[in-house]
């Protein structure tokens, strides 16, 4: 009886894990990956390795460095490395996978204090660090079908449907089914709409996430451009084509629903989710480039510690202020 | 009919079917008790017997003047052995009342005679505070005091708390199904005692054979079954009001605030042995449950028998101990050792191995909301660990951190094992610590 062990209560736990949950996350993100081989050849595949390699590498060097403890089993770099390859055009080369991994590993997350402390969703800001920093690379389209290989030689370069719908020289509207499938110009991960959903019903069941960011962000890009149509479209495609393209599924169930960037109440992330669609709307239509999920969900990431602050339960026995809120 | 609940909680295994039909064994006292003196909230003890003396069984052996208190009573005859520092279920040394046993189970006097229903509630309230009775789901509050709200307070609902949300124990299951015409008669007292016409029985629905049973036998007596959707922590008092009645407790108030008094199913069979016959309290059901007990049971225990012999009754255990929980695995507490003797609100003991024990390393939040949204009092657990951390007071009296009933349900779904309870413990004791220094000033 010597190894009698006083712990304080509860002496039993879920067997819920911060691991388990991430590797749920990326198998949810498989699917999108298979169609994105399917559609743009095994290159995708190569860059989503790539990415993931890097990120994990990045965590484990850098933590190594710092003399922090290694925190790479956890599963968050891994993710993090799929999610920035999915942002990615298929033809990046090599090294913009390892600067957008080492941004988004280290200034976007491990400068802040690692998993949890950082504010904004590290792929993202590799993204956006990649995008402002190499433009012409990071918008070059690929043409579904027209590479296979390691190295795309002479690629045929597509325009995605948003830009076409900005600039309507720049190419041919798909159907809404190729849409739907992922037959269209894009990122790695953001093209097959139905993939993706996949991967998203996947999370629901399994928990991970609730299904109030994922509706809430995409009826309200819905709604607002089935309202305010582009010019030249019906009410109805317009909305089609900016539900179907530009990421907004990748970024509605993947990202925006991180949880360490997005609130962490349920009224909160009604409130986040809104503000991503309603941002979102407002630079596709008004904004010079053609793409806006990315934008918005960083931006409602800087906001999400103020939307915390409002939404605040109302604690249980709290009869004198009948809302949350009370700071 | 809709299952009654209240929001947030969790869904912990319920891991009764190892004793849930098991019926009660009833424990032969061993040749040594121990009778520490705090067992319950209030004035402590003074013992009224020395060495030396001879004690009946059922004999009070230590009271207190003060109101809020309860006295205690010898669960055997024999040999007052020594009145010394011993082991408690605290896992402190405290006051105790060794008492050698002789064997003859001779009886002290009824602690009253006359018949229960001459009793005025003044007489009934007398007697249960004769009687020694305390809360037996754990909290150990005596139950005289809760049915003597002051003048201005008018109780509206009686709730009889047969949840028994916490894992393993199945103590209230038995006594429903064991002492049924106990609770009822019981529940007739109290009604009468209270004023009132009607009083709710709340049973989770994982209970259907005492559901069953009760139902038909409570027709025409105004007591009402509810039954409850199976959750943890159902069986809190704030809980199951605001289940059953629908009325939130205010923060920092008691039940009698909102017009109600909850009580344990146990403490009512208790109650109504006292007022019928005359019988103090001193002997309690003890789920002994665990994987590392050899054959699960539900044990009638004489007050102040160590666990050791519960354990030797369970068929001794049948791998390594590694932890020893006194009460449910949610909120007991785990014991040091074996000595502890069995006390009035000892509701359960568990034993586990290895396998239950594993330490998990704590890692970063990563803001899942899991915490936020079982929370059953609406609190941010993720930011009261991280200020009882920091040791910011003021911004955890703002964050409601003393509405924590630390159930520990934050702590379970954590993905990242953080020791939430823990450190939302600590943070009310530095308050506590605070506030005491201030008030020295
Ligand atoms: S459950 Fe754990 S990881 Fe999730 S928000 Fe609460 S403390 Fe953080
Ligand atoms: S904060 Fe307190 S009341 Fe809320 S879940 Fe955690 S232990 Fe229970």
């Amino acid at each position: 009886m010597e190894k009698i062990i006083v712990s304080s209560s509860p002496h039993i736990k879920d067997n819920v894990r911060t691991s388990g949950i991430m590797r749920d996350v990326l198998i949810a993100l498989i699917p999108a990956l298979i169609a994105s081989v399917f559609y743009f050849g095994i290159r995708a595949a190569y860059i989503t390795a790539l990415c993931m390699i890097f990120c994990v590498g990045t965590e484990f060097l850098w933590q190594k460095i710092v003399g922090r403890p290694v925190t790479i089993c956890d599963g968050t770099a891994a993710v993090t490395g799929m999610l920035l390859a999915f942002n990615l055009p298929v033809s990046a080369p090599w090294w913009i996978c390892l600067i957008g991994s080492v941004v988004a590993i280290v200034i976007a997350k491990q400068f802040f204090g690692g998993v949890g402390h950082n504010f904004m969703n590290p792929a993202l800001v590799g993204r956006a660090f990649l995008l402002a920093s190499w433009p012409v690379i990071m918008t070059k389209w690929t043409k579904p079908f027209s590479t296979g290989f390691i190295i795309p030689a002479d690629v045929v370069t597509s325009a995605t449907p948003l830009a076409i719908l900005k600039n309507p020289e720049a190419g041919a509207l798909p159907g809404f089914l190729d849409m739907f499938l992922g037959k269209l110009g894009g990122c790695i991960g953001e093209v097959s709409t139905a993939a993706l959903l996949l991967g998203g019903i996947y999370l629901v069941i399994r928990k991970v996430i609730s299904v109030r960011i994922p509706i809430t962000y995409i009826l309200t890009v819905a709604v607002l451009t089935f309202v305010f149509p582009s010019t030249g479209l019906s009410a109805f495609d317009s909305m089609m084509y900016n539900i179907l393209s530009g990421g907004l599924f990748l970024g509605a169930i993947f990202m925006a629903t991180d949880y360490v960037t997005s609130p962490i109440t349920s009224r909160g992330q009604i409130i986040f989710a809104l503000g991503c669609g309603i941002l979102t709307f407002v630079i596709r239509r008004f904004g010079a480039y053609p793409e806006g999920v990315s934008y918005s969900i960083l931006l409602m990431n800087v906001v999400t510690p103020l939307i915390d602050r409002w939404t605040k339960p109302r604690p249980f026995g709290n009869t004198k202020t009948k809302k949350g809120g009370v700071q | 009919m809709a299952k009654l609940t209240f929001s947030g909680g969790i869904h912990p295994s319920g891991k009764k079917n190892a004793t849930k039909d098991k019926p009660l064994v009833e424990l032969a006292a061993p040749e040594v008790l121990y009778f520490p003196l705090g067992q319950h909230i209030g004035a402590p003890l003074k013992p009224l017997v020395s060495v030396g003396d001879r004690v009946l069984k059922m004999q009070k052996i230590a009271d207190a003047e003060a109101f809020v208190s309860a006295p205690l009573h010898s669960s055997v005859s024999g040999k007052v052995k020594d009145i010394g520092m011993y082991l408690n279920h605290t896992n402190s040394k405290v006051l105790t009342i060794v008492i050698e046993n002789d064997g003859l189970y001779e009886e002290a006097e009824p602690i009253h005679t006359q018949s229960i229903d001459d009793l005025s509630p003044n007489e009934m309230r007398r007697i249960i505070r004769e009687a020694g009775i305390v809360g037996m789901g754990g909290a150990g509050f005596p139950t005289h005091v809760k049915l003597s709200p002051p003048e201005d307070k008018e109780i509206t609902h009686l709730i009889v708390n047969a949840a028994e949300c916490e894992p393993y124990l199945t103590s209230d299951r038995r006594v429903m199904l064991e002492m049924t015409d106990d609770i009822i008669g019981g529940l007739k007292c109290l009604m009468r005692l209270l004023n009132l016409s009607k009083c709710y029985v709340g049973i989770e629905d994982n209970a259907p054979e005492a559901i069953a049973l009760l139902e038909e036998k409570v027709k025409g007596t105004g007591i009402e079954i509810k039954v409850l959707k199976k959750k943890y922590p159902q069986g809190s008092e704030k809980q199951i009001i605001n289940a059953i009645c629908g009325k939130e407790v205010p923060m920092g108030k008691l039940p009698m605030d909102v017009g109600c008094i909850v009580i344990n199913i146990g403490t009512v069979a208790e109650i109504y042995r006292a007022l019928a016959y005359g019988i103090p309290l001193h002997r309690r059901i003890v789920t002994v449950s665990g994987d590392a007990i050899s054959n699960p049971s539900n044990l009638y225990v004489p007050l102040g028998t160590p666990f050791s012999y519960l354990v030797d009754a369970c068929g001794g255990t049948n791998e390594e101990v590694h932890k020893i929980i006194m009460g449910g695995p949610m909120m007991g507490i785990a014991g040091v050792s074996l000595d502890i003797p069995v006390v009035k609100g000892t509701s359960g003991l568990l034993l586990f191995s290895e396998k239950y024990t594993r330490h998990e390393e704590e890692l970063n939040c990563i803001r899942c909301g899991r915490c936020v949204n079982v929370c059953p009092m609406k609190l941010l657990p993720t930011t009261l660990d991280m200020y009882s951390r920091r040791g910011d007071i003021e911004i955890l009296i703002e964050n409601n951190i003393l509405n924590c009933m630390e159930c520990g349900s934050c702590t379970y779904v954590c993905p990242s094992k953080r020791h939430l309870v823990q450190s939302i413990r600590l943070g009310k004791q530095k308050i506590n610590a605070t506030r005491a220094k201030e008030a020295k000033k």
